[in-house]
């Protein structure tokens, strides 16, 4: 309001790259200490190994950019992950379909839970915070209801190649996941869809009253997510060779944890892939660096949230500062 | 509740009054818990008995108590994420000064100015530094969480000493927990409904623009609902390590969107300015009664939390329906 002579884009791409660019340096930062502390980090197979291990939250991660930039939120993504998890042990195993079969159903599973969310929020216009805390719930006694706390073991060896196995050396769902970074980022960066999505964080009604379809595009970005965590389901099931009904619990926090660390702001208009894909990468970085100098699993999530409220607190000061000038 | 009752005389201001008190969502949980205990107690009478009944309240009031604070919270406009975590944290100081000596009064009063202590940082950071409360409480959720895990390791506090038992002290012979959850609520909506610091907070959230001009300072507001709400947490904390023999010191799982579903079901508006405690309280205790009931009526103990989480979203849909027809009618 103060600077009237400068636009809001040119504004948020400053206050974006800063944030960025802050992040950077505390990832670069980070490597450097790790890589001191201990020489078992900075090796291909450890960081590989950590690619695999980052692969659930980071497909999730994407899409919920897509809807955080939108002023929206999913809470059930950690559910929905455990759903179509149990789909698929349950439609293999009991209903006996053949496996490629059963991974169809468990993705058409996740999507199916993230059109609901969409359908509700944006026909009924249940704030999607409250729709999803409700489906968080449903989904999670939906896997526990048709799993009845039975786990499903014993895939054919075949179905190991997506979580396990690798492809030209690297492990295959880092390439799955960069194909939908690619993906994401394109469709953000490029496209009119990814334009809108900035549109409807920024001012849902002016969005309406200029011919964006608004309401299909939050049914298509919250299908979107539920079909993505189906997919990180899917590879981690194939990752940890069993389905249980509490897969995934509190992903959902670990993700938006990635997603608001990358700079997409909590209130809309405002995030990058780019930013997203720092997010993730540095928490794992952090959570593995840590572990591997000896501080205990739990303790890692300490720093993490430390890091997140600083990232933040430093963003925040910086924006003050310069919206005074 | 038709449009055409915007048109009745206004010399029936009784009948407009029962009619708004039907239309709250407090008369429409208190009604949902009746038809509950009716129904599911005609099925089978040991739903109703004084020890399943004491059940449901005993162990869920501090759940209800939580949610005064969490309400208070989200109709500033705001949200606490971390809360189930820091009750986590509190129970584990508590229970601790209680086996080391501290004696009883200290491992009871300790935790709540810890909790104070603790929301007011989170409350600064939101008040003064304008971070979003999600944010800042997703981040203060992995310290506390994290901290907590790698200090104890989740082992058992037992030996508690004599007369450490608050939540199991009976007086008159009703438990505990049932007094301070039906006093806090009460002061709670009093404080909130007749006092010049309660209606700022609906101000805060509901319109903060019009607050800043009537001259409500943000800042001060929302540093006061996060500091009540620490007061609220630390006494559920309380309530919550002094109910049994023992204290498991790790994070109760899922507490905090138990505490925020208490409060949406309860009618408060997430997007701040509305809602009563008293709504939280009822159905904190509706949710507890729902999953009590489920069992009686031999709903498999695997799809308790389906069933429960259709109720929630059936009880959501209901609210919306209802402010709709409320703003139609008027």
């Amino acid at each position: 309001m103060t600077d009237a002579t400068i636009s809001t884009g040119q504004r948020l791409r400053r206050s974006l790259g800063s944030h960025e660019a802050i992040l950077f340096v505390i990832l670069v930062i980070a490597l450097i200490v790790l890589d001191q502390l201990t020489d078992r980090f900075f090796t291909t197979s450890n960081l590989l190994n950590q690619g695999r291990l980052m692969t659930e939250v980071a497909l999730v991660a994407l899409p919920m950019t897509y809807i955080i930039i939108t002023g929206g939120i999913d809470l059930s993504v950690g559910s929905t992950l455990g759903l179509c998890a149990i789909v698929l042990g349950v439609t293999w195993q009991n209903v006996g379909l053949p496996l490629e079969l059963a991974v169809v159903v468990a993705l058409a599973t996740g999507a199916l839970a993230g059109f609901m969310n969409g359908w509700f929020i944006t026909r009924v216009r249940v704030p999607p915070l409250i729709m999803t805390l409700a489906t968080l719930a449903l989904y999670r006694g939906l896997a526990e209801g048709i799993s009845e706390a039975r786990s499903v073991r014993g895939y054919p060896e075949g179905f190991y190649i997506l979580g396990q196995g690798e492809v030209l050396g690297v492990p295959t769902q880092l390439w799955i996941l960069l194909v939908a970074m690619i993906v994401f980022w394109v469709v953000l960066e490029k496209t009119t869809f990814g334009r809108a999505l900035y549109a409807i964080g920024h001012n849902e009604t002016a969005a309406r009253f200029s011919g964006i379809p608004v309401d299909r595009i939050k049914l298509i970005i919250y299908t979107a997510s539920g079909l993505m965590a189906g997919l990180s389901a899917v590879i981690f099931v194939s990752r940890v060779t069993t389905t249980r009904s509490d897969m995934g619990t509190g992903l959902e926090l670990d993700v938006i944890a990635a997603v608001v660390l990358g700079g997409t702001s909590i209130f809309g208009g405002v995030g990058t892939i780019t930013g997203t894909i720092i997010g993730f990468v540095l928490i794992q970085l952090l959570k593995n660096g840590l572990a591997l100098t000896g501080v205990k699993g739990d303790a890692t999530i300490i720093v993490i949230g430390s890091v997140l409220i600083l990232s933040i607190l430093i963003t925040t000061l910086l924006e003050r500062r310069r919206s005074r000038d | 509740m038709t449009p055409a009752t915007a048109t009745l005389p206004p010399e029936r201001p009784v009948f407009d009054r029962v009619r708004r008190l039907f239309g709250s969502q407090e008369a429409v949980l208190f009604l949902a818990l009746i038809l509950l205990f009716t129904i599911v107690g005609s099925y089978n009478e040991r739903y109703v008995a004084d020890r399943n009944l004491s059940s449901i309240f005993l162990g869920n009031a501090y759940i209800a108590v939580a949610a005064i604070g969490m309400s208070m919270v989200i109709i500033s406009g705001n949200i606490d994420i971390s809360v189930g975590s820091l009750i986590g944290v509190l129970a584990t100081i508590s229970g601790t000064l209680a086996v080391e000596g501290y004696g009883i009064v200290t491992a009871w009063v300790v935790p709540i100015i810890c909790s104070v202590v603790f929301t007011s940082i989170t409350g600064a950071l939101v008040a003064y530094l304008r971070m979003p409360a999600i944010v800042v409480t997703l981040g203060m959720l992995s310290i506390l969480k994290g901290g907590l895990i790698s200090v104890t390791d989740g082992a058992w506090i037992n030996n508690l000493p004599e007369g450490y038992g608050l939540a199991q002290l009976k007086p008159l012979g009703i438990p505990m927990p049932i007094y301070f959850m039906v006093v806090l609520t009460i002061l709670a909506a009093l404080w909130m409904r007749y006092t010049a610091a309660g209606r700022a907070i609906y101000a805060v959230g509901g319109n903060p623009e019009a607050a800043r001009l009537s001259g409500i300072s943000r800042e001060r507001t929302i540093m006061m609902v996060f500091a009540v709400h620490g007061v609220f947490t630390g006494i559920a904390a309380v309530l919550f390590a002094t109910q049994f023999q023992t204290i498991q010191s790790t994070v109760p799982p899922n507490l905090e969107l138990i505490i925020i579903t208490a409060s949406v079901v309860g009618g408060v508006s997430i997007l701040g300015g509305t809602g009563t405690v008293i709504g939280s309280t009822l159905a904190a205790i509706l949710l507890a009664a729902i999953g009590s009931a489920l069992i009686f009526i031999d709903v498999s103990a695997y799809w308790l939390r389906a069933v429960q989480g259709v109720l929630i979203l059936l009880t959501v849909l209901a609210d919306l329906e209802r402010r709709r027809r409320q703003r139609k009618a008027l």
